[in-house]
């Protein structure tokens, strides 16, 4: 796919790939087997229908690929852009087994923004039903439940703390991977469906989710507020001016848009050298956000090995060509004063990888004797977040030990009526989990509420009774 | 609940005002010691700002704002009754938990006045004897006397240059009330950090427990960026979800007062790059004026 020069993009938030030209969609969806066993599909959090949405695009009816993908997923214009498929669908490919695997991704995406370009909606006849379900946080988990919600014909809000919807999709995703337009178009869809939408609101304080179930006629609700509290170093100079987490710089740069300063008013002063410590996908944002808010040099700090780096394949390439230098087995342990209060440089010393851990990835271990500093005048902390401590402190939901909320398989949580999934559920993960657990959230609350689905069979294998199950007699509610 | 309307303005000198908006939700749920994050417009920042007062039966809430910068200058200047903030979000932080103090001194330094004022009202309705110590620079620079004489046993007014009350800072008061009653439980002291500094400083060879609301640079206010992250005692803490009350005799005020100055520059760029539009602005129109009578 055609993608903007490095040297070119890393100095504007434009888009770096830049999207399929229906041709080379084309050329694409020739490559799939259309293999039997559809390895793609498990691999898809989801369960997306793979192979058929490709099929309909090489038959040229991309109308009819988008109904395909809408079945499953409601966002694929943000899907395609930011799930990890080499690891996900793309990893599980039969043609990849010995060539490139077919680009599952980037057809999901084509289709998507073909659909924003022209306006397509799904927008299903809904039977209304009398149930009324608030959702807790705008971002991916909260909109793949209000959707599902939505198409069962429940009155759905969405309440987000922040003054724009989205979440971690508006103010963690930078621009130049995921622009807000395609967001805002996605949310419009939903809007589409009936979803309500109310910024600006902080569940928790504002009110709490008890007094959603019993003063705001809410019949369940679903938790979806995501865990950003930013983990810190616990060096010395942490606090230093020029020490921030990644969350704070890209929140002033992607949701108050810092670039633009002063006609926008939140700032984001970059200097000249910044130092990343981490190898997430949010550090490469973060990495690659400063190039692009004017940073001469942008390093990368961590203290494993390129290998066990966890972010997404394509942005590490990406964050290469753009000239990021990478410090590969290497760990901070200051941060240096100039004497005023602000970041001089940092100390750190160089790892090298020891025994296995409890995650089975090989542990860093300190090089003795090869400490060394170098000077930087940023620097921007990736390293993992924890549980937001607000949905703990104000209502009477089970946490478990780590502070995250405590779930059945079903996603309920202690509070009856009250569902959580994502990342405030898992701990920090990806976009296309948090959207898979808020559709299993839906599923619950759907059976929780006593929603039947049309297109489900509820079989139980047992006996009927003039010819209807014995189990449904009591079901009076049966959607059309 | 997108439309916060102004339905109150106040000015109380030609820097500190203030401003009522309706908000019935918020107004119920507001408790002291919380705090609000307004936006002015869409390309405006996210402002912290303590709730100074709220009334649950007409459904607002009341902000007292110093205009020190480009946001709280251009509010001064354009938040008129019948206008609209674009964001407001809150209440935030925990509440000031309920105190079994006794006998409480509710200290504010300058724009700090404004939120002492719940936190001593509710001192005041839970039955404890509560003794006030607002200080300003000058005594035009005084409100809400009134507002704290309905609800303290004694107020005690401070003033930098002596034109009111007791000539000298907050402290002057503290030490005074001190002196006089000697089985005070537990004073708050709200304004600037280093008045926040020098009231714990006063307070701590007596060990009376200080509790101060700490008024870091904030972005979401919901926990989620550490921007507003302090040290109190060894550990560090969010002011915006693990405050912003805390224990005066823990917080690392020089660390705070560093933080605070971490964008000075940009501070300095927004407020001329602002001027500038306003006068240019004043400049177009007295052109378009001269023009049209001619």
């Amino acid at each position: 796919m055609r993608e903007q020069d490095p040297a070119v993009r890393a100095r504007n938030f434009d888009e770096v790939a830049c999207g399929y030209h229906p041709d080379d969609a084309m050329r694409e969806s020739e490559r799939c087997l259309f293999c039997p066993d559809q390895p793609c599909v498990s691999g898809c959090p989801v369960g997306i229908n793979i192979p058929g949405f490709i099929r309909k695009i090489n038959e040229k009816d991309l109308r009819g690929a988008y109904d395909i993908l809408t079945e499953t997923s409601l966002l694929p214009a943000i899907c395609g852009r930011v799930c990890p498929q080499e690891n996900q669908c793309e990893g599980q490919c039969t043609v990849g087994q010995t060539l490139e695997p077919v680009a599952i991704g980037r057809l999901e995406r084509f289709v998507g923004d073909t659909a924003i370009r022209e306006g397509w909606a799904n927008i299903p006849y809904i039977e209304p039903t009398p149930f009324k379900v608030g959702i807790v946080g705008s971002g991916p988990a909260g909109m793949a439940c209000a959707a599902d919600m939505a198409k069962a014909g429940c009155d759905v809000t969405v309440y987000e703390a922040f003054h724009q919807a989205g979440g971690v999709l508006k103010y963690g995703i930078p621009d130049f991977r995921l622009p807000n337009a395609v967001i805002d178009a996605e949310i419009n869809n939903l809007k589409k469906l009936g979803v309500k939408f109310e910024c600006n609101t902080l569940v928790g304080r504002l009110f709490t989710l008890e007094q959603m179930i019993t003063e705001m006629g809410y019949d369940a609700v679903f938790v979806g507020v995501g865990a950003g509290y930013p983990t810190m170093l616990g060096i010395p100079g942490d606090s230093l001016n020029g020490v921030l987490s990644a969350n704070e710089l890209l929140t002033r740069c992607n949701l108050m848009r810092a670039k633009e300063f002063p006609s926008f008013d939140t700032p984001q002063p970059i200097g000249k050298r910044v130092a990343v410590v981490g190898a997430g996908n949010t550090a490469m944002d973060a990495m690659r956000v400063s190039l692009r808010l004017g940073a001469e040099k942008v390093y990368c700090i961590y203290r494993r090995s390129h290998k066990e780096a966890p972010a997404r394949a394509e942005e590490i390439h990406h964050a290469e060509e753009e000239g990021v230098e990478f410090h590969w087995l290497t760990h901070p342990v200051a941060i240096l004063d100039d004497g005023h209060g602000n970041v001089m440089g940092m100390r750190c010393v160089r790892m090298e990888l020891g025994e296995p851990d409890a995650s089975g990835r090989r542990r860093p271990v300190p090089v003795p004797g090869s400490e060394f500093d170098f000077e930087c005048d940023l620097i921007v902390y990736a390293i993992g977040t924890n549980a937001n401590p607000i949905m703990g402190q104000t209502s009477g939901l089970r946490l478990n030990k780590w502070g995250y909320i405590d779930t059945d398989e079903n996603l309920a949580t202690s509070l009856a009526g009250v569902f959580a999934g994502g990342d405030i559920v898992t701990g920090a993960a990806t976009v296309i989990e948090a959207m898979g657990a808020g559709r299993r959230a839906a599923a619950s609350m759907k059976a929780y509420l006593g929603i039947r689905d049309s297109n489900r069979p509820y079989r139980t294998g047992g006996d009927t009774l003039f010819g209807i199950d014995t189990s449904e007699r009591n079901f009076a509610r049966i959607r059309a | 609940m997108s439309n916060f309307e102004i339905v109150k303005r106040e000015d109380f000198s030609d820097v500190t005002f203030l401003l009522e908006i309706r908000h019935p939700l918020m107004a119920k749920a507001a408790k002291p010691g919380q705090f609000v994050i307004v936006m002015l417009n869409e390309n405006g920042e996210r402002v912290p700002l303590t709730i100074a007062d709220f009334d649950r039966s007409k459904g607002t809430v009341t902000l007292v704002i110093q205009a020190v910068g480009k946001t709280t200058k251009q509010m001064q200047q354009e938040c008129k009754v019948g206008t609209s903030l674009y964001g407001l979000v809150g209440p935030m932080g925990i509440p000031t938990p309920e105190s079994h103090a006794k006998k409480v001194v509710c200290v504010g330094g300058g724009l700090g006045v404004a939120p002492v004022y719940p936190q001593a009202r509710a001192l005041k309705e839970s039955g404890a004897y509560v003794i006030g110590v607002i200080g300003f620079r000058t005594k035009d620079l005084v409100f809400w006397e009134d507002k704290f004489r309905a609800i303290c046993d004694e107020l005690i007014i401070c003033s930098d240059d002596g034109s009111v009350g007791l000539h000298g800072r907050v402290t002057a008061g503290i030490e005074q009330a001190i002196k006089k009653h000697t089985d005070i439980d537990e004073v708050i002291a709200i304004g600037p950090p280093i008045m926040m500094k020098s009231c714990a400083e006063t307070t701590r060879p007596y060990k009376i427990k200080t509790m101060v609301s700490l008024n870091p640079i904030m972005v979401d206010g919901t926990g989620m960026c550490g921007g507003c992250r302090v040290k109190i005692g060894d550990q560090v803490k969010f002011a915006c979800v693990d405050g912003p009350d805390f224990d005066g005799h823990l917080v690392d005020f020089d660390d705070l007062m560093t933080r605070l100055r971490r964008y000075t520059k940009e501070e300095r760029m927004a407020l001329d790059h602002w001027e500038k539009g306003c006068r240019m602005q004043k400049s177009i129109d007295k052109a378009v004026d001269a023009a049209q009578t001619k």
